[in-house]
This record gives structure tokens, sequence and C-alpha cells, in this order.
């Protein structure tokens, strides 16, 4: 592995970290369990790497843990989505003046 | 090859659309109006992503694939219908899960890779496994304590610090051996292990009310080993993902520690509690007066502005309907209610809101600690449902006390405070609270939901009486 690789990695977390902060910082407290529970589904893309992984089958171990790992990770993305979205669902605001 | 080549590049645009939709979708979380687009641009990028994915050229099998799709599905349906009470539970399992895909997939490309690994691979995924593996068990003893198969108090013994860190120490120095020697695979199962063990002590010490600031640094452990995951199979989009859910959990960690008082290191190094057990004793002599429901809602009816402020003893009694059915009797009569929520009431950050959004309560009235604390003084009736240490008048008088300096809802600053309450027992954090002997204090003990029911039912039996 090259040293740009790292740079490049790195420049990338270095920037995602300052734009995850900023934005994050501007949810409202009343949102902070939906926002856990939704970055947790968006957490969950750590999924396409155990696919390759299954999916490229280069040893029985590797297919086997990578197997668990989609599972693990596919139950966070659907679980996560969905709750996440009941739980938006019942925030409503006593002024329906912005409801279609 | 070509082929493959172009086939690379269409992944990199996918996952580059995905980015930038997983930001968005943050970004649309700031407010309940937008909230829902967030999680459909999360959905979609989601899709994105894992579509993108499957085009990979590497990929031969796609049978096993599908199946673990599948079961991960029928296993995150019912994990997303669970009931809004059990959210905190269910968040720190989905910490779990996440942590064990991230330790899974370390540990495979550990040994495809091995002895062919370099030193700056090895280091990032020794972080990843070691991070995603402590975050797994501590993540698993978090959702035991939150569901009750564990005892929620903290659990501790002589040296316990000592231990922890000698562990976690042990498991970096192996990292360490295995970066400079990453041939020697047989070590690789020792440093996994050690990580497994130290997740368990960290959390084990860890009380109740300290979920709310454990589960925050979980998500942030969860995030950051997703992102040296994306490090270790160079994938961009991972990076982007675990730094945009690290820094997601450490501004809650940040927001939650800030509501205790409290530094990271003391949530997880200093079980607190204990300290306060004899100088209870002391204060029996002290009386404190109580009310029944009738008065209560007499003097609630009375009011022109009420402040109800609900803790975890509302989420354990299940009396966020009731609570409801108490906000429309007394918004039908003229009366101002609206909810104070303290940053740290009950097991997660905005565990509260959820659950009176769920009654019905229009968000709105929901107020955060800052935006309310100014208007006790105007305020008639403070109600105080099932929350304890986050208005103790003591944390702004008393240095002596463990919880001396902590933010609190000023309630004791309004014309008359109710607080419903089982028994005088002290709250979780074991503290004494000098609220309940003040003159404008009126205890109503009872349980939460039968207290309120009995309150609604004073106000609208009794009819236009007042």
């Amino acid at each position: 592995m090259s040293g740009s690789i790292l740079i490049n990695g790195l420049f990338i977390f270095m920037l995602a970290g300052f734009i995850g902060f900023e934005v994050i910082r501007r949810v409202s407290p009343l949102l902070h369990t939906p926002l856990m529970s939704l970055t947790n589904a968006l957490d969950a893309i750590a999924v396409v790497g155990a696919i390759v992984l299954v999916g490229e089958h280069k040893s029985t171990l590797s297919a086997v843990l990578g197997t668990i790992a989609v599972v693990a990770a596919t139950s966070n993305i659907v679980g996560g989505f969905i709750i996440t979205d009941r739980m938006l669902k019942m925030f409503k605001s006593s002024r329906p003046a912005a409801k279609s | 090859m070509n082929e493959f080549a172009g086939n690379q590049t269409i992944i990199e645009v996918i996952y580059l659309l995905a980015s930038a939709l997983f930001i968005l979708s943050l970004k649309w979380m700031s407010s309940p109006t937008t909230a829902r687009h967030g999680v459909w641009a999360g959905e979609l990028g989601m899709l994105l992503a894992i579509g993108g994915t499957l085009l990979h050229h590497g990929i031969v099998d796609y049978q096993w694939i599908a199946v673990a799709l599948v079961l991960g599905t029928i296993i995150g349906i019912p994990l997303g219908r669970v009931q809004m009470t059990a959210v905190p539970q269910r968040t720190a399992l989905s910490h779990a899960f996440g942590a064990l895909c991230v330790t899974l997939v370390g540990t495979a490309e550990f040994y495809l890779r091995t002895p062919d690994i370099s030193r700056f691979m090895m280091a990032v995924l020794s972080m990843e496994v070691i991070l995603g593996s402590l975050t797994f068990t501590g993540s698993l003893m978090a959702a035991g304590k939150l569901q009750e198969v564990l005892p929620q108090r903290p659990l501790t013994y002589k040296g316990q610090n000592f231990v922890n860190f000698l562990l976690l120490g042990i498991a970096v120095v192996i990292a360490v051996y295995l970066v400079l020697h990453p041939e020697e695979k047989q070590l690789y199962p020792f440093m996994l292990l050690i990580a497994l063990t130290f997740g368990v002590l960290l959390v084990i010490p860890i009380g109740g009310a300290d979920m709310p600031t454990v589960i925050s640094l979980l998500n942030a452990y969860a995030g950051l080993s997703a992102a040296a995951m994306g490090f270790v199979l160079n994938n961009r989009l991972l990076i982007v993902a675990g730094a945009l859910d690290g820094s997601s959990g450490l501004i809650l960690s940040v927001i939650m520690s800030k509501a205790m008082n409290r530094s990271f290191t003391n949530v997880l190094f200093g079980a607190f509690g204990q300290v306060q057990a004899t100088a209870a004793g002391a204060q029996e002599a002290k009386t404190v007066k109580s009310a029944t429901a009738e008065e209560a809602a007499a003097i609630l009816s009375a009011a022109n502005k009420v402040v109800v402020i609900p803790g975890y003893g509302m989420a354990v009694a299940q009396a966020q309907h009731k609570v409801r059915e108490l906000y429309d009797a007394l918004t039908k009569r003229g009366v101002d209610v609206r909810f104070a929520i303290h940053p740290v009431a009950g097991r997660m950050p905005g565990h509260m809101n959820v659950l009176l959004a769920e009654a019905d309560i229009p968000y709105d009235r929901l107020m955060d600690m800052d935006d309310i604390n100014g208007d006790f003084p105007q305020t008639d009736v403070a109600l105080v449902i099932g929350a304890n240490d986050v208005t103790n008048p003591a944390a702004r008088t008393d240095s002596s006390s463990p919880i001396y300096g902590m933010p609190i809802l000023d309630v004791d600053k309004a014309h008359t405070v109710m607080v419903i309450k089982r028994g005088m027992s002290p709250g979780f954090a074991g503290i004494d609270n000098p609220l309940y002997y003040l003159d404008n204090n009126l205890m109503l003990f009872g349980d939460a939901k039968a207290f309120v029911g009995s309150i609604v039912r004073e106000l609208t039996g009794a009819g236009g009486h007042v």
C-alpha cells in the first residue's frame, strides 16, 4: 500500500469528520434518538465490505465470517430505517399550517 | 481488464452519490419538518451502494450474499418494530450488530492477507478490530442492562480500573507486535479475546443513569471502527459513513457528559452512587408535604402556566399516554402546558421526546433545558413525573453533593412544585433531593401512570365546577 492512498483516506476522513460535526451540531435535541438510529443504519454501510468478502469467496473462513457480517449489518440497515421513520412520523406540530 | 476497470469506475461514482445522500440525510435531520426526507435519502443512498457493490468484478458467488441479505432483513424487521419504550436497548443492540460486522470483516481480512500485510494496514486493522470487538461486547452489556436482563446498578470491585487498563494495554501491545510481525498470526485471537473481555468489563461498572453517555460513546466507537475498516478496504464511502457516525456519537457524548457535569473518564471509570448511602439517613427528620389527586387537580386547574418534567420513571410506568390525557384536559381549560426535557432524562439522548411524541404531544410543546429554565419563576406549577436528579437543587447550592455543578431544571423556582413519586427512596444516583423538603413542594405518592390517571379523572369528571 502506498502512502498516497493513506493520505487520500485521511483527507476524506478529516473532511467528512468536519462535515459531520457541523451538520450534526444543528440537529435539534428533540431528534437525538432518531438521529442515533439513523446514523446507526448509515453506519451499517459496512455491509458493502462484507458483501465483497462473501462474493469473492477466497477462503471458507472469510466466506463464513462475511456471511454473518452481512446478516448483522443488513438487520441494522432494515431495522434502523424502519424505526427511524416510525419515530419521525410521530413528531407532530400543534400548528397544522405546515401540513398539506 | 478494461471491462473490470469500467465497472470499478461505475462503483466509485455510485459510492460518491451515496456519500452525498448520506450527508444530505443527516442535514435534513436538523428539523422535524424535513427529517423524514433524511430517512429517504439515507435509504436511497444505501440501496445504490449495495446495488453498486454487487457489480464488483471479484464477486463470483451471489447465492450466499442473497441468503445473508434475506436473513438480515428477516431479523431487521422485528428490530424496527419494537415498542418505543424499548428503543434504548434496541439502539444498544444495533451498535453491537454494527460492531460485530466490522470485527468479523476485519478478522477475515487479517487471515486472508497475513503475512503479506503492510505495517500501516495492520495498525489500522488492529484499531478496527479492537474498537469493534470492545464495542460489540460493551453494547451487548448495555443492552442487557437496559432490558434489565442484567442488573442496572453499577457492579464494582477493588482495582477495577487497574484491571481494565491492564487489559487494554495488553491488547495494544499485541497489536503493536502484530504490526511489526504480521506473520505471528497465532497472537491475533488473543488480541480479539482481550478486547472482547475489555468491552464487558468497561460497561459492567456503569449505572443506569449514565446510559445516555455510554450509548453515545459506543455509537462513536462503532463509527470510528467502521471508518478504520474503510481504510483497510480502501473504501471511501465507508470512511465517510464512519466519520459521520463517529462525529455524531462524539457530539452526543459531549452533550450528555456536559449535561451531567462529568468528563468521559469520570463516566467510564468512576461508578457513582455508593457515596451518599450514609448521608441519606441523617435527613429523615425533615418533613415533606403530600397531597391527594383531588388537591393536585384543583391546583393544576387553577394554574395559568404548567410545566411538566418527565423522567425515566415516566418511561418505566409507561405513563406517557396518561400524561397526554392530562395535557388535553388542562389545555381544554385554557392552561398553558409545556414539557421541560433535560438532556439526560431517560436512558438515551432524546428518549423523553420520542415517548411524548408517541403519545401525540406536539413537539413544539417540548422544551430544552436552556430554553425553559428562565421561565420557571413565572410558572405556576412544575409537575415532576418520574424525574429526580435532574431537578435536584443541591446541584446548584451544595458543593459537597456528588452532582454539584450539574446543570438542572430549576423547578424549585416555580410557585408550586408537585412531584409524583412512589416513595421517598433516592434516585438512581442514590442522592437525597432537598427539593422534596421545600415549602412550595408537594409530594404526590403513587405510581406515575395511576396517579396521573386519577388527576385526569378529577379534572374531567368534576366538569366545570372550578
